[in-house]
């Protein structure tokens, strides 16, 4: 049985600070095995694999490979053991073939026999049924195709281990049976298979067991012949906590928006959104609940005008009572017309702020626009500025401070702060308390319910079901760019989310 | 018929003075790095070689030709990668800008030259008096034979050593490239840095030697254009634009060493055609002097229509690579 283990892990710890990323975690592979790592977003699926790669150092806890304890320090270290990640973000170069990048970075003699090379990797694709051609330049290759390259990469440098870190992401349903087709084919050869995932129907079709993770914790695993999709989203999600948000009551709802079936693709001719149908009220908070990527990011920016849409149209309800049909107007006069996005990426200040740019400058960026003649008018940005920071409690030792040295909190402060001051009809938020410690987080919670008592329309994107429980009024589910239900915040239990978060109907295409 | 043979060879002579400099930048773009200070590095591989030249030729009564450049070969190579070194510490290790690293070198290399060869001329007892007449004339002897070959032999052979020297660097360099494991890992480090990082190549390691040693192949365009083309002595401010159009011929030859051959000639010949078209006044002289440059961005928009992307600049050109938080 020892024999027979490829990797085990016993009792591995990871804290970022304060915070525990994985709070002795236990897993364990077998050779011919394919394991599937489930859990939401944030409950320390990607940290633990990391430190399976060597891209972290766990705080506590051991690790053994075939048997044998090991420490791994860095990606070396875990190539050497054998052990292959394929991450979510390909790591190729564009102007190189697939066998190119495939012996990039290895040892061997200076002169390169590319046809020696192209042939190892042939026999290699021709082994386990890949579709590969290895002379193909990176850069004429789909997301598929470029993933086939990094699966071969790690086989062709003799991994016995293989991570893939959300790997059918980014697939048709077409790519995703050719890839589960190839990984069986590894599995029977004797390779041990880590697949992390949160598609539960991905879960039951491929894998042979299930370990959970929740919020950094260790829950279990199952074998997935004994498993059901409820079963697991019962581990995966856990009970609700109550995190005791100010809810006011929605009153005086007034019609804002009605999306019709909208639906949107990726250049890759993937679907991000497939015909979603709802309508916004003012003064109602709808929250949108989905696993990351599944269309929440899409969502926003068709509204906001930022997307072109394939299908469907988005009609705004103007407070006068006029209708428009957004689908006439560009992103400039979609704002104009007071619907407001801000989004909150995760580096922050990556989108919609200008780091060296004091508050100041940074108001300026939305009002530029309505200023005459060549010079800029500092004024009226200037104060605008100066009264968010008092009406907010930003803390800056100056309007003209740049904002990168601020703190997250502050940073998001400014960023809504911004969109608010227009006073909007519709305000767009994405990932509003993203990174904010828990007073901060309260504080922006005011800010919108502020919002929404004033009549506007706030449709809020998060990750974390129990601030979408206790803080919205309806959660409209996304699930694969699918609209999978829309429910009463305040009725809806925290199972029932999360089975629509993962309610994969199959694709019949 | 002469006239056509001399325009050639000037042509050629020219060039080689350019081809050294994008050589050297093509290896230094090849790992990620835009080094601007060609010009300056240029100046310094010059009074590097010169100064070697004319020192060790004061120092003995006979002069060994041989001796003399090997002395003035590694004086001007290592010059020129000092400056680069300097470059390269400011870009790599201290992630400085590098437009204004290299735009820095390129002033600091050309004050260089300019005060030490100034300094040579006032020991030698004035303007262009310097002479190393010794390795001067063995840099500019011609092939033995071949080049009394009629045409062929003026075309081919008649030029000195560092003229083919500058053709093997780019034959093994585009063979360096191409179809060695090193030439593909810097490719690698020049296109996406995290990713090779990632590969287990040693980003820093490869764009320091890269950097160091392009710095000192185009240094050598220096020392030939001291050596075999005046002959051994200093002018000040005598390269004139050459350092600036071999960088304009590393986007000319779409980072390939191989197209910098023929390229160098073309911009040799573009550069001087004005002393053969007769009847030029001294404003038209000047906008011919400008075809290089006009050249060098047809060349960029054909290239940027067509859109392929073996023709675009090394990706990460220009960026300096941080490694990310572990």
């Amino acid at each position: 049985m020892e024999q027979n283990c490829a990797i085990e892990l016993r009792d591995i710890t990871k804290k970022f600070g304060k915070v525990y990323a994985n709070d002795k975690v236990s897993l364990k592979v077998n050779k011919g095995e394919i394991l599937a790592l489930l859990g939401e977003n944030g409950s320390g699926k990607t940290t633990l694999m990391n430190m399976i790669s060597g891209i972290y150092f766990p705080d506590e806890g051991h690790i053994f490979v075939d048997g044998k304890e090991v420490s791994i320090r860095s990606p070396r270290d875990s190539f050497d053991l054998g052990i292959g990640m394929i991450h979510q973000h390909f790591k190729l170069i564009d102007v190189m073939t697939a066998a190119e990048n495939i012996i990039l970075g290895l040892e061997g003699k200076a002169v390169l026999n590319m046809k020696k090379v192209c042939e190892d990797i042939q026999a290699l694709v021709d082994r386990y049924g890949f579709d590969l051609d290895p002379n193909q330049k990176i850069y004429t290759m789909s997301v598929s195709q470029k993933q086939t390259v990094e699966i071969v990469k790690m086989l062709y440098r003799g991994a016995n281990i293989l991570i893939l870190d959300e790997p059918t992401a980014v697939l048709t349903p077409q790519e995703v049976t050719r890839l589960f087709t190839v990984l069986r084919n590894m599995r029977d050869d004797g390779r041990a298979i880590i697949i992390i995932t949160h598609k539960l129907n991905e879960v039951l079709e491929i894998s042979d067991r299930v370990s959970i993770l929740r919020k950094g914790r260790y829950i279990g695993t199952v074998e997935t012949k004994e498993a059901t999709v409820s079963s697991l989203t019962e581990m995966m999600v856990g009970d609700k906590v109550s995190l005791d948000i100010y809810r006011p009551e929605p009153h005086d709802l007034k019609k804002r928006l009605t999306v019709e079936e909208i639906s949107c693709e990726n250049g890759e001719g993937v679907k991000l959104l497939d015909q979603v149908s709802f309508e916004a009220f003012g003064g109602e908070m709808l929250g949108v609940a989905g696993i990351s990527g599944s269309g929440q990011k899409e969502l926003l920016e068709s509204i906001a005008g930022l997307q072109e849409l394939t299908n469907g149209k988005v009609i705004y309800h103007a407070r006068r009572g006029t209708d428009f049909d957004l689908s006439g107007y560009n992103a400039a006069q979609i704002n104009e017309l007071g619907i407001k996005h801000s989004f909150i990426p995760e580096d922050r200040l990556g989108m919609g702020l200008v780091g060296s740019m004091g508050m100041t400058g940074n108001m300026l960026l939305r009002s530029f626009r309505q200023g005459k003649g060549f010079f800029t008018r500092q004024k009226e940005p200037r104060d605008l500025a100066e009264e968010i920071k008092k009406n907010l409690d930003v803390v800056t030792p100056s309007v003209d401070y740049p904002v990168r040295r601020l703190s997250g909190g502050n940073v998001q402060k400014i960023l809504v702060g911004r969109e608010i001051a227009s006073s909007p009809s519709v305000l767009l938020v994405a990932y509003p308390v993203r990174g904010l410690d828990i007073s901060s987080s309260y504080q922006i919670y005011n800010l919108l319910n502020e919002q929404k008592e004033r009549g506007v329309a706030v449709i809020c994107v998060a990750e974390d079901l129990d601030m979408l429980l206790d803080f919205c009024d309806r959660i409209m589910v996304l699930c694969g760019g699918k609209l999978t239900g829309i429910v009463d915040a305040r009725k809806a239990t925290k199972e029932e989310v999360g089975l629509l978060m993962t309610a994969h109907k199959e694709d019949k295409a | 018929m002469s006239v056509i043979i001399t325009f050639i060879q000037k042509a050629i002579v020219q060039g080689i003075c350019m081809l050294f400099g994008a050589d050297g930048e093509i290896l230094t773009e090849k790992s990620g790095n835009l080094n601007l200070g060609v010009p300056g590095m240029m100046y310094m591989g010059g009074i590097g070689g010169l100064m070697a030249a004319f020192f060790y030729e004061k120092s003995t009564d006979h002069p060994n030709a041989f001796a003399g450049m090997v002395l003035s070969f590694l004086a001007a190579f290592c010059l020129a990668a000092l400056g680069a070194l300097i470059y390269s510490i400011l870009t790599i290790t201290l992630r400085a800008n590098q437009n204004v690293a290299g735009l820095a070198l390129t002033t600091f290399g050309t004050g260089l030259g300019n005060f030490f060869g100034g300094s040579l001329s006032a020991l030698s007892g004035g303007a262009g008096q310097i002479s190393v007449k010794v390795i001067g004339s063995a840099y500019q002897a011609k092939i033995p034979v071949l080049s009394e070959i009629p045409v062929i032999g003026d075309i081919f052979f008649s030029y000195g050593f560092l003229t083919y020297f500058a053709i093997i660097i780019s034959l093994a360099m585009a063979f360096f490239l191409k179809r060695t494991r090193w030439g593909l890992n810097l490719n690698a480090v020049g296109e996406d840095p995290a990713t090779a990082d990632a590969a287990g190549i040693n980003v820093t390691l490869y764009k320091y030697l890269a950097t160091v040693i392009g710095g000192g192949i185009a240094g050598l365009g220096g020392l030939y254009f001291v050596m075999e083309y005046t002959g051994g002595t200093w002018s000040n401010n005598g390269f004139g634009d050459r350092g600036w159009l071999a960088v304009a011929l590393v986007i000319f030859a779409l980072w390939n060493p191989i197209n910098a051959i023929w390229g160098s000639i073309l911009f040799g010949g573009l550069y001087i055609i004005y002393l053969y078209i007769p009847g030029l006044g001294r404003s038209a002289q000047e906008v011919f002097k400008m075809l290089p440059y006009l050249v060098t961005i047809i060349v960029l928009i054909i290239t940027s229509l067509r859109k392929k992307r073996e023709h675009q600049p090394p990706q990460s050109l220009g960026l300096a690579y941080f490694r990310e938080e572990r």
